[in-house]
């Protein structure tokens, strides 16, 4: 499996009520899971600790066959290589252009140039912006930034990608055209975690919901809809 | 590891930071500087010491007729007394490495040169001044043996060691080498402080870049190193420039003003000079370094 919750607890020191309580839960290979609650119910906290942001107060969370307890510091770069992330924010470097923030992720991680010359245009076209490498975030809508950033977290084709409410900061529109690219990208073999406040886009997709509620898994559907249908 | 991409983070980095970048080319060259002229009179101190401790000999002055200390009871020294100096200095060999004996007719010769130019020369008769023996040591610093063995003899009136007054000069000039020496620290420690909050500012003011290195899975020396070769290449810049005042300190300062104006002393040569100068280097690169490092250590945590 992807992801394991084995009896999951994070209490943050200047919290007394948990942030997540006694979870446990599964993601196999492949799946598409979207993480619905209101604020302030664990989903980011749940992001966190699969990118061991953050270590679990009990339990032990395992992501891709590693028990992120366990696993020293200095492979944490090892791990974050094969988990694409994408944020809400985009994460963009406004001064580089969209060849250069793709690239920028392949530099730091020491890829050869010629590897990076050949699968950067591979990735644009998957995420739709061919012809767009040239151009600065400023010069691209919220939903086409939105699409770099998705290209960079999958230009390593990870095994898993994590997206902290990737369409919060777009119309519905442009929101439908994202939900599309992480679909494609999920049937590509990505298993995709989507944490969301968007009820339309669950109730579309039908996917695998998991909710939260003040740290709580209240509801794990396999085709599930955003609400009421408890 | 891509060496051009690190390159350009480093140029990128410096010209965003370039006040503080300069802040710390400066301090770091006045502290090594001042570091480097402590370590400069030092070398100039022992230059001194084995110019003149070869030079200084230890005199025992014999009693002439007026001497008023109690070993000179007996008047003027005798001839047998001299003689039974002269066999027990011979004795003392290896230590004694020369003796030789000065007549009161030398003494006058030597005081009227060097006196050549003051009046007293025409108030000092020659019996005024004692006969002597002048002792080559050796070992400079076993003048105690000498002094003991003939000190409060019968026919001698004094023995001198020119090493005590040297000693004097070379204590006043160590003093002023650990009044730089500490300035040049408190120097270092303000460079060390300036440093890390450069760091610190620099590390925010990436810290777009740096989160994003973080996520994608770059190794923390990969995030850390552009940040590292910066602390580096600003210190070694003001290392380069400390290391230009040094010279200039020895070719205008030392050879142009001092070794003229005082030519009976040897002055350090430049083989001290090339001897501080890697040690300037060094410590500034690395002293910047390790401050850059154990910053970054707590400001780019994975």
């Amino acid at each position: 499996m992807v992801i394991l919750f084995d009896h999951v607890t994070k209490v943050y020191a200047s919290q007394q009520r948990p942030a997540l309580d006694d979870v446990s839960l599964e993601v196999e290979k492949g799946e598409f899971v979207f993480l619905v609650g209101p604020s302030g119910s664990g989903k980011s906290t749940f992001l966190r600790l699969v990118l061991r942001e953050e270590r679990p107060t009990k339990g032990s969370v395992w992501v891709l066959g590693k028990d992120l307890s366990r696993l020293s510091n200095w492979k944490i770069p090892a791990l974050r290589r094969q988990v694409g992330t994408v944020f809400q924010d985009f994460r963009l470097l406004p001064n580089k252009t969209v060849f250069e923030n793709i690239a920028f992720a392949l530099e730091v991680i020491g890829k050869p140039s010629g590897h990076i010359k050949k699968v950067v245009p591979e990735v644009l076209e998957v995420v739709g912006l061919e012809g767009k490498e040239g151009r600065r975030p400023d010069e691209l809508s919220g939903g086409e930034q939105q699409r770099v950033a998705i290209a960079r977290a999958f230009v390593n084709r990870p095994m898993l990608l994590i997206a902290d409410e990737p369409t919060g900061n777009l119309d519905p529109g442009t929101s439908i055209g994202i939900m599309k690219l992480l679909d494609r990208i999920n049937k590509l073999g990505t298993t995709v975690v989507m944490s969301t406040h968007d009820s339309q886009i669950v109730d579309q997709m039908r996917r695998r919901v998991i909710e939260l509620d003040s740290g709580h898994v209240v509801r794990d559907q396999s085709r599930g809809v955003y609400g009421y249908a408890r | 590891m891509r060496a051009t991409f690190v390159a350009s983070e480093v140029g990128t980095g410096l010209r965003r930071n370039l006040t503080m970048t300069i802040a710390v080319i400066i301090t770091v060259a006045v502290s090594l500087a001042l570091f480097g002229a402590s370590l400069l009179v030092r070398a100039q101190v022992s230059t001194m010491k084995d110019f003149w401790y070869d030079k200084v000999e230890v005199s025992i002055f014999l009693c002439s007729k007026g001497s008023d200390t109690p070993s000179c009871a007996g008047g003027a020294v005798t001839a047998a007394q001299r003689d039974q100096i002269k066999t027990d200095l011979e004795s003392l060999r290896p230590l004694v490495q020369e003796i030789f004996y000065e007549s009161k007719a030398d003494a006058y010769a030597r005081f009227k040169e060097q006196f050549k130019n003051s009046p007293i020369v025409s108030n000092v008769s020659e019996d005024a001044l004692p006969e002597s023996f002048r002792v080559k040591l050796s070992d400079p610093t076993k003048y105690d043996v000498v002094a003991s063995a003939f000190a409060g003899r019968p026919g001698i009136e004094q023995v001198n060691d020119q090493r005590q007054i040297l000693d004097k000069f070379f204590r006043l000039l160590g003093g002023l080498q650990l009044i730089a020496l500490l300035i040049a620290l408190v120097m270092l420690v303000v460079t060390v402080l300036l440093i890390v909050n450069t760091m610190r500012v620099a590390a925010f003011s990436r810290r777009r870049e740096t989160s994003i290195m973080r996520l994608v899975g770059a190794s923390n020396f990969y995030i850390q190193l552009p940040f590292l070769l910066e602390a580096a290449l600003a210190a070694g810049l003001g290392a380069v420039l400390a290391i230009v005042g040094l010279v200039a300190m020895k070719s205008i300062l030392i050879d142009q003003v001092l070794a003229p104006s005082f030519q009976f002393t040897a002055f350090v040569g430049w083989d001290a000079v090339l001897a501080i100068a890697p040690i300037m280097l060094v410590t500034g690169v690395l002293l910047a370094g390790l401050a850059a490092f154990f910053t970054l250590r707590k400001y780019l945590r994975v």
